[in-house]
C-alpha cells in the first residue's frame, strides 16, 4: 500500500491533506477533530491582533443543484486573544505529537512585533510557520495580509524578518490576486522561506440581491468585496501553482477548490506537496477527509506510485507555453449512436457556439444528412434524433464532448495528419513573416 | 329507487384523502430541483411529442431561473388549456415519453407537473398574459365550451375576432369540468380555467344547446364562422337483456356523478361491473374503489394485452385493487323489482386478428356465469352527438357520426368549420386543443381578415 507520508520544508506529516487556515481552524477542539477525523496536519486559523468580525460573512454560489460551487468570506483573521490561541496549540500539539500544528500569522509591519510573534508561536509548538500575506479583504485596508503579498519587495522583507529568528520552518501564503505570482514567490524565496503555499481567496463580489441591491453577504443592507474560494477556484489554483512549481525550488502546499481525492492528487500533479483543505470541510465536516485518504491511496496503488513524491510535479513540464503546442496534432469528435440519446446538445452547440461541424437530426449539410436509430426505451416509436460530425468542418474543440450529457458518448479520436511536429514559434522561426510585431521601444 | 345493495359511507376525510389530487403540486424547491434536471434538448422530442407543441424547454428554463410567469406565458401561448394538460395528459405516452432522459436510463423530466407549478402561478394570481386582438369586426360562434372550442375562442379572439361560445351545461369547460376523473382533476379547475379565455373578451352563453335553444340559421345569420366543438355524447348501450334496470349507467354519466355531486352523495353500488377497458373505464373503476364500493370488476372481450388503456391508467386500477376479468364479454344484467342483482357474463376465446390487427373475441359456450354486482357501468366509448348538424346545408358526417372535415378543420359548408372528439372520435385533451387551434387558422384564413397584433 502507498505511503501517505509527506514531509515538506523538513517537517513530516502523516498524510498529505491539512485543514487550511480559516473557520475550520479556530479551535483546539476543532483541531483534535480534525485530527481523529484523519487530517494529516491543521493551519491554525490567523493569529494576531484580535478582530472584530461583521455578521453576516459568508456568501455562496449555487448551480443549478449543486450547492456552494463557489463561495466567498468577508470574515477576519482569528477574533481570539493571542495568548488563548497560542495556548491551544500547545494543548493539542502534546495530545497530538504526530499530527502537524502549523500557526498562521499576520501581524503589522513591524520587525520587533513579527519577532516576538514568532518566538511566541514556537515556544506553543507550532510545527511550522505560515505567514499570511494573501487575506484579501479588511486585513489588506490595515497594511497586512495581500497588501503585502501583492509587493514583491514587502514580501521579501518581512520573511527575512520571520526568518532572522525562526527555527522552524516558514510557509509564505501566497495571493491570487496579482498580476504575476510567481514573482512574489521568487521575492518569498528570496527572503529566505522554506515553501510557499497558495493560492488565497480570489477578491470577489459573490452577487447581488436584485430585490434591495445589496451585495452578499449582507451586513445591514451594506458588503464589501470577500475572498472566493471552493470547487470554482480549482483550476485558477492549479494554473498558478504549477507556474510557481517551475520558478521556485522550494516546496508547495497547493490550496484552492479541493474537495475530493482526485482534485487533490491534481494538486499535487501540478507540484503541490501537501495540500490544504477549507471550503469543502466547512460544507461537509471533517469527516471528508477518509475518502481524501482512501481514495488517494487506490489511486498511487493504481499506478504503482509508492508515496506522493513518486508523483508529484508529474504534470508540470506537461504545462508548457502555448507557442510550443503542436499545432499538426489532430483530432475530431465522433459520437457513438449507441449511446446518443437524442438531444441534440453538440448540434446546437457546434452550430451556435463553435464551428459548425455537425449536422443536427433530419437536416442536411454538405449534402449528408443524419440520421435516425430506434430508441430502447422510448415508447413513442418516434425514435432517437442522432446528430452527425462532418469531420473535414471538425476543428477538434472538444465543445461537442463537453456538452454531452452521457458518458463517452462523443469522444475525440486522433487522425493522423503524417505532418511533423511544428509549434508556432518553431513556424515563425523558419517564416519570420508570421512572427507578432514588436512591440516599439523594446 | 334505491340499488339492491350500496357501499357503505365514507368519512369525510376518506373521501377528501381518496380523491386528493393523484399528483400533488410541486413546491418551489421541488420545481428548482427538478426543472434543473432538465438538459434543454435542441429541437426537443418532449415538444416534438406534443400536439400542441409547447416549447418544453423554454418553459422549463424559465421555471428554473423563477420566471415563473414568463414559463406560463411559453406554455399557454402555445395551449391556452394548459392548465387541464398539465394534470390530465397522458404524459408518459407524449412528452414525457418522448424525454431523452428515458433513453439515458434515468426518470423522465416531469414535465406535466412543471407545467402545472408555472400555470397555477398565474391562474393563482389572476395575472392576464394575452390581451385581445384589435377589433376586426369579424364575429364567430364556437358551438360547445369543451377544448376544442375553448382553444379556438381563445385564439381567434386574440386575433381580434369577436367571439361567443355556446354550451348546452351549466358550466364550461366540457370533458375537462364533467369528464375527467376527479382525483385528476377538479371541475372547480377546469372552470377556473375558463377564466383565460374570459379575459381574451370571450362571451358564454351557457344553458345554450344550438338546434333547440338557439337555431342554426340564427348564427348563420350573426356570425361569419361557426366553430362546431360538441364533443361525443353519452355512452352506447350494451343492447343486453336487463340494461334498462336501475343500476345501469354509462361511464360519462357516472364520472359525471363524481364531479358535480358531493361525493357522499354519489350513488355507488357495494359491488359493480364495469364493461369496457379503455382509459374511461379506469376512471370508472378506480371512482367506484375510491368511493367505497367493495369489489369492483373491469370485464374485458379480449385479454390485457388487447386493453387500450395507457399502462399508466392500468397501474392505477392495479393498485386500487380493481379485479380484471380478461376474455369475459356481458350476457345479460340480471334483477330483482327492478334493481341490478347480477351479470351473467361468458368466456371468450381470441380468433384470427380483424382488420386492426385486434383478434376478435368468440364466445365459449357453456362458460357462462353469473357476478353479483349491485351496479353495472359501461365504459365502451361515446355516441356522436352529431345527428343534428345533418339539417345544416352541407355538413357532412363519416359513417361513424364523426364531422367531416378539411385540412383547414373546415365543413363542407364552408362557414362551419369542426374538431376536437366530434372530428377525431375521441382523443386526449390536448388533441382537442390542438384541432382548435388549427381550426381557428382555418376560420381565419377564410375569412381572410389580416392578422393584427
Amino acid at each position: 500500500m502507498a505511503d501517505m507520508k509527506v514531509t515538506l520544508a523538513g517537517i513530516t506529516s502523516p498524510n498529505p491533506f491539512w485543514l487550511a487556515s480559516g473557520p475550520p481552524t479556530n479551535t483546539a477542539g476543532q483541531a483534535m477533530r480534525a485530527f481523529d477525523a484523519g487530517w494529516g496536519g491543521v493551519v491554525w486559523k490567523t493569529i494576531g491582533d484580535p478582530i472584530v468580525n461583521t455578521s453576516s460573512r459568508y456568501g455562496a454560489i449555487d448551480l443549478h443543484n449543486v450547492k456552494m460551487m463557489g463561495f466567498n468570506n468577508i470574515e477576519l483573521i482569528s477574533d481570539r486573544p493571542i495568548e488563548v490561541n497560542f495556548r491551544e496549540i500547545y494543548d493539542v500539539k502534546k495530545r497530538y505529537p504526530h499530527n502537524l500544528v502549523i500557526a498562521s500569522l499576520m501581524v503589522e509591519s513591524k520587525r520587533e512585533t513579527w519577532h516576538d510573534m514568532v518566538r511566541r508561536a514556537e515556544a506553543a509548538g507550532s510545527d511550522a510557520l505560515e505567514l499570511n500575506f494573501g487575506c484579501p479583504h479588511g486585513m489588506s485596508e490595515r497594511g497586512m495580509g495581500s497588501a503585502v503579498g501583492q509587493v514583491p519587495e514587502y514580501t521579501e522583507m518581512i520573511t527575512s524578518w520571520v526568518k532572522e529568528v525562526a527555527k522552524i520552518p516558514v510557509i509564505v501564503k501566497l495571493t491570487p490576486n496579482v498580476t504575476d505570482v510567481t514573482r512574489i514567490a521568487a521575492a518569498a524565496e528570496r527572503g529566505g522561506a522554506d515553501a510557499v503555499s497558495l493560492i488565497n481567496t480570489i477578491n470577489s463580489l459573490i452577487g447581488v440581491d436584485l430585490e434591495t441591491f445589496t451585495p452578499r453577504p449582507n451586513v445591514g443592507g451594506k458588503s464589501s468585496h470577500g475572498g472566493y474560494c471552493g470547487p470554482a477556484v480549482k483550476p485558477i489554483a492549479l494554473h498558478l501553482i504549477s507556474s510557481v512549481a517551475k520558478t521556485v525550488k522550494i516546496p508547495i502546499s497547493g490550496i484552492g477548490g479541493i474537495g475530493y481525492w482526485n482534485d487533490a492528487a491534481e494538486h499535487i500533479a501540478v507540484g503541490a506537496a501537501t495540500v490544504q483543505v477549507c471550503t469543502a470541510a466547512m460544507h461537509y465536516g471533517f469527516r471528508i477527509v477518509e475518502d481524501m485518504i482512501d481514495g488517494l491511496s487506490q489511486y498511487m496503488d493504481a499506478h504503482g506510485f509508492r508515496s506522493i513524491e513518486d508523483f508529484r510535479g508529474r504534470a508540470v513540464p506537461n504545462v508548457q507555453d502555448w507557442g510550443d503546442l503542436d499545432l499538426n496534432y489532430k483530432i475530431v469528435a465522433e459520437i457513438h449512436p449507441e449511446l446518443c440519446i437524442g438531444c441534440q446538445l453538440c448540434y446546437v452547440a457546434c452550430e451556435d457556439g463553435a464551428h459548425q461541424a455537425i449536422a443536427p437530426y433530419n437536416a442536411s449539410h454538405n449534402g449528408a444528412s443524419s440520421e435516425q436509430k430506434n430508441g430502447k426505451k422510448n415508447p413513442n416509436g418516434m425514435g432517437v434524433h442522432v446528430p452527425r460530425i462532418i469531420e473535414e468542418e471538425c476543428v477538434g474543440c472538444n465543445l461537442c464532448a463537453l456538452v454531452c450529457p452521457v458518458e463517452n458518448c462523443i469522444t475525440m479520436k486522433h487522425v493522423e495528419t503524417g505532418e511533423p511536429h511544428m509549434s508556432w514559434k518553431e513556424r515563425t522561426q523558419r517564416n519570420p513573416s508570421c512572427a507578432p510585431p514588436t512591440p516599439s521601444g523594446d | 329507487m334505491p340499488l339492491r345493495e350500496t357501499a357503505p359511507k365514507l368519512s369525510p376525510e376518506q373521501y377528501e384523502k381518496n380523491f386528493a389530487e393523484i399528483e400533488p403540486a410541486l413546491s418551489e424547491r421541488q420545481a428548482a430541483v427538478e426543472s434543473a434536471r432538465c438538459l434543454y434538448c435542441f429541437d426537443a422530442p418532449c415538444t416534438l411529442a406534443c400536439p400542441t407543441h409547447i416549447d418544453v424547454p423554454a418553459f422549463i428554463q424559465k421555471i428554473s431561473t423563477g420566471n415563473l410567469q414568463g414559463s406560463a406565458r411559453v406554455i399557454l401561448s402555445a395551449n391556452i388549456l394548459g392548465h387541464s394538460c398539465g394534470r390530465v395528459c397522458p404524459t408518459e405516452v407524449l412528452c414525457e415519453g418522448a424525454c431523452v432522459m428515458v433513453e439515458k436510463g434515468e426518470e423522465p423530466i416531469e414535465i406535466g407537473r412543471l407545467q402545472r407549478h408555472a400555470v397555477d402561478y398565474v391562474l393563482d394570481r389572476e395575472i392576464q398574459l394575452f390581451q385581445p386582438g384589435k377589433p376586426n369586426g369579424k364575429r364567430v360562434a364556437c358551438i360547445g365550451a369543451g377544448p376544442a372550442s375553448l382553444a379556438c375562442a381563445a385564439e381567434l379572439a386574440k386575433w381580434g375576432y369577436d367571439v361567443t361560445v355556446f354550451d348546452r351545461r351549466e358550466n364550461p369547460g366540457g370533458l375537462n369540468t364533467y369528464g375527467i376523473a376527479a382525483y385528476k382533476t377538479r371541475a372547480s379547475e377546469a372552470i377556473r380555467e375558463v377564466n383565460l379565455v374570459k379575459q381574451l373578451g370571450v362571451k358564454f352563453r351557457q344553458n345554450t344547446e344550438v338546434g333547440c335553444d338557439v337555431a342554426f340559421s340564427d348564427l348563420e345569420s350573426e356570425f361569419d364562422a361557426i366553430f362546431i366543438g360538441v364533443g361525443l355524447g353519452e355512452t352506447w348501450d350494451l343492447t343486453l337483456p336487463g340494461e334498462d334496470l336501475h343500476g345501469v349507467l354509462g361511464a360519462i354519466e357516472f364520472i359525471e356523478k363524481t364531479k358535480v355531486q358531493p361525493l357522499h352523495e354519489v350513488e355507488i353500488g357495494r359491488r359493480i361491473a364495469c364493461i369496457g377497458a379503455g382509459n374511461t373505464a379506469i376512471d370508472v373503476v378506480t371512482a367506484a374503489r375510491r368511493l367505497g364500493a367493495e369489489a369492483v370488476y373491469l370485464i374485458y372481450r379480449r385479454g390485457e394485452p388487447e386493453m387500450p388503456a395507457f399502462a399508466y391508467e392500468y397501474q392505477l386500477a392495479k393498485q386500487d385493487a380493481v379485479s380484471f376479468l380478461w376474455q369475459t364479454q356481458p350476457v345479460r344484467v340480471l334483477g330483482t323489482n327492478g334493481a341490478v342483482t347480477g351479470l351473467e357474463c361468458v368466456r371468450t376465446e381470441l380468433g384470427a386478428p380483424d382488420a386492426k390487427g385486434r383478434r376478435t373475441p368468440a364466445p365459449i359456450a357453456g362458460t357462462e356465469f353469473t357476478l353479483q354486482v349491485d351496479m353495472v357501468v359501461r365504459a365502451v366509448g361515446q355516441q356522436p352527438v352529431t345527428d343534428s348538424l345533418r339539417a345544416i346545408r352541407g355538413v357532412e358526417l363519416e359513417k361513424n357520426g364523426t364531422v367531416k372535415i378539411d385540412e383547414r378543420h373546415q365543413t363542407g359548408n364552408p362557414k362551419y368549420f369542426a374538431g376536437g372528439d366530434c372530428t377525431n372520435g375521441g382523443r386526449e385533451v390536448v388533441d382537442a386543443v390542438a384541432e382548435g387551434m388549427a381550426a381557428a387558422r382555418g376560420v381565419d384564413a377564410w375569412l381572410g381578415a389580416p392578422r393584427k397584433k
